[in-house]
């Protein structure tokens, strides 16, 4: 079977267990799943740059400010018109992706030339200084206050009771699992051999004729576009936008979710999207047993996801540098092979 | 023209501050090839630690005291604790397990202290003095060169006239030959640790009073100047690392009396970008033979 028409039915099956499972959950859970579906977009296309062609950023959280913005602004000039169908929301996400591959373009081909630690400085030169960007230019982005992100409701034809919050799951997912067939897709072709060669080994790669540079370039703009749309997913489903909520811990937040996730494989992505979501959630509940006074449990709630996460990543990153898809693959890997010997 | 003057003695001393942690990035780049990300929330912990020991005993000295020596300790405790355990073949390892310490450290010292800005003081006026009418440098800006230039001077001294200095330096660039020779590599790679470590909290004590105040993130935008100014410097190079700081103290200095405070973090990632692209291995780098 091609690999593309795999990928689609792969994704329509997904699609439709979504589909299945939005009238399953309540309003907050879609919401979240939503939510998921925003961060996936952003920890695949991450997930390329690190994994797949061994380049680190830090810069992505500010990618996804980009593409954040981009779709505020699209979203209020259509709707300054009078235009509020719904599928402005196509064109403003398009808009979105295609200003952050503009600027991913511009930082990847400074990156390209840049290795390691080099590369990691520049990328959190990136993350600390767009967030501040927005407090210079307050014309435009409207300071810490940020801006709105109007959206048109879900279709009449739906019904009039339909809850709004699984119509953000339906345009999420849908948008997020197109980006994936995109994404997967890559990663089984030409492209992804390339990324990997250059990967391995960067000498061998020149010497068998690969463009090393160029290389590195298509795949931070192939990311940058996956974190721009991450973005403006996130962006659309808060429905408002702002500096605060794309610092420079966001961008740690994604790097932490590919590398626990598993690095290389889009898998990982998934899980690094879901651990994104579930960790603060959890933290909550954890905190919800204990009696505190509310300062200390707000300052709990706060910090200790981003504890948990930091101790996660060093611990990973020590004893099993696969992260969580990594281990699974071992343990089905043991499981397929033992079976063999148990019926023999 | 005082305006002028004002913001060159004014630049000189906020480089200072980044020359001493942009000194410390190269300590530990030299001893061990890692570049650590987490060196300004080390600093911003030792500061911590200062507040709360100022708090408790109403000295600002013994605060001072004890964020070095936090800073000390810190530094030993990381490489002993977490860097030594990783896996130093890929280069990404390191980077990312000290991104994960930024994360921890950040987060502890706010569920301890909480998120919003405590003062911090200083130990003498930030007033500027005037001599013959020209405003020139406050009594915390002759502190702050005094400090920096006191540590700097004992960093030479000990590197190059001490027995121990001769035995990290020979650690860091040959490892197998002086384990050989019976040097202990791990113990030098511990105590460079711990030295850049407390360097980076005397650059957090002095720096932090000037910015908004103690704070989590407090660092953030210093680290990315200190960086900036240690690549500008070549990452291998302690005196590249202080005319780097000086520099990057002077631009931002100038920048923002010229142009507005605002736009100081986009002029850090201009100059770090040009540096990046004209002299990607830092201006004091040597010449080296080209690749394939």
């Amino acid at each position: 079977m091609p690999t593309l028409l795999r990928h689609l039915l792969v994704a329509a099956g997904v699609g439709l267990a979504v589909l299945m499972v939005s009238y399953q959950l309540d309003s907050y859970r879609n919401f979240q799943l939503a939510t998921v579906a925003a961060y996936l977009c952003a920890t695949a296309g991450l997930t390329i740059l690190t994994g797949l062609c061994g380049q680190l950023s830090l810069g992505h959280g500010a990618l996804m400010a980009t593409g954040a913005y981009t779709v505020a602004l699209c979203q209020a000039a259509f709707f300054d018109r009078g235009v509020t169908s719904g599928l402005t929301l196509i064109g403003s996400l398009a808009a979105a992706v295609l200003v952050t591959v503009v600027v991913g373009l511009v930082v990847g081909v400074a990156a390209a030339r840049l290795r390691g630690p080099y590369l990691a400085g520049l990328t959190l030169a990136v993350a600390v200084v767009v967030p501040a960007l927005t407090v210079t230019l307050d014309g435009v982005f409207n300071g810490e206050q940020g801006l709105p992100v109007p959206v048109a409701p879900a279709p009449e034809s739906l019904g009039l009771y339909f809850p709004h919050e699984r119509w953000q799951l339906w345009v999420a997912a849908g948008t997020t699992l197109l980006c994936l067939v995109v994404l997967a897709n890559l990663v089984r072709s030409r492209y992804g051999r390339l990324f990997r060669a250059v990967r391995d080994d960067e000498v061998a790669a020149r010497l068998a004729g690969i463009h090393v540079a160029r290389t590195q370039v298509i795949a931070f703009v192939v990311s940058a576009a996956g974190a721009g749309l991450g973005g403006a997913l996130l962006a659309v489903l808060a429905q408002s936008v702002s500096p605060g909520a794309f610092g420079l811990t966001l961008s740690l937040f994604l790097l932490m979710a590919v590398v626990i996730g598993g690095l290389g494989r889009l898998a990982g992505a998934v899980w690094g999207a879901l651990l994104l979501v579930a960790l603060p959630d959890l933290t909550h509940s954890l905190t919800n047993l204990f009696t505190l006074s509310p300062a200390a449990a707000q300052r709990l709630e706060g910090n200790l996801p981003l504890a948990i996460f930091g101790a996660t990543l060093i611990v990973v990153m020590i004893a099993a540098p696969g992260g969580v898809q990594g281990l699974l693959s071992r343990l089905t890997h043991r499981l397929r092979t033992r079976r063999p010997v148990g019926r023999s | 023209m005082d305006r002028f003057l004002f913001l060159t003695l004014d630049g000189l001393s906020r480089g200072a501050v980044y020359a001493a942690f942009a000194l410390a990035l190269v300590l530990i780049w030299r001893a061990g090839r890692i570049v650590n990300f987490a060196q300004g929330a080390m600093a911003v912990a030792a500061a911590y630690v200062a507040y709360s020991v100022t708090a408790a005993t109403g000295s600002y000295w013994l605060g001072f005291a004890a964020a070095l020596l936090a800073g000390l300790l810190l530094g030993a405790l990381v490489d002993v604790a977490v860097m030594r355990l990783v896996d130093h073949r890929s280069p990404l390892n390191p980077v990312i397990v000290s991104l994960g310490l930024v994360l921890l450290i950040q987060a502890i010292l706010g569920m301890v202290y909480g998120n919003e800005y405590l003062p911090a003081q200083t130990p003498f006026s930030r007033t500027a003095l005037t001599v013959g009418g020209t405003a020139v440098l406050s009594p915390y800006d002759l502190f702050v060169f005094a400090a920096v230039g006191v540590v700097g001077a004992a960093l030479v001294w000990v590197f190059t006239r001490t027995a121990i200095g001769l035995r990290m330096r020979a650690a860091a660039f040959a490892p197998e030959v002086s384990r050989l020779l019976g040097v202990n590599v791990g113990g030098m790679l511990t105590l460079g640790w711990a030295l850049a470590s407390g360097v980076g909290a005397l650059a957090g004590m002095l720096v932090i009073p000037t910015e908004l105040g103690l704070h989590p993130h407090a660092m953030d935008l210093v680290f990315v100047s200190a960086f900036t100014a240690a690549v500008l410097g070549g990452l291998d190079s302690p005196p590249g690392a202080v005319v780097g700081g000086l520099g990057v103290g002077l631009l931002l200095s100038y920048v923002s009396g010229y142009a507005g405070g605002d736009l100081i973090p986009l002029a850090v990632l201009a100059l770090l970008l040009t540096v990046l692209l004209v002299r990607p291995g830092g201006l004091f780098a040597p010449v080296t033979a080209r690749q394939v």
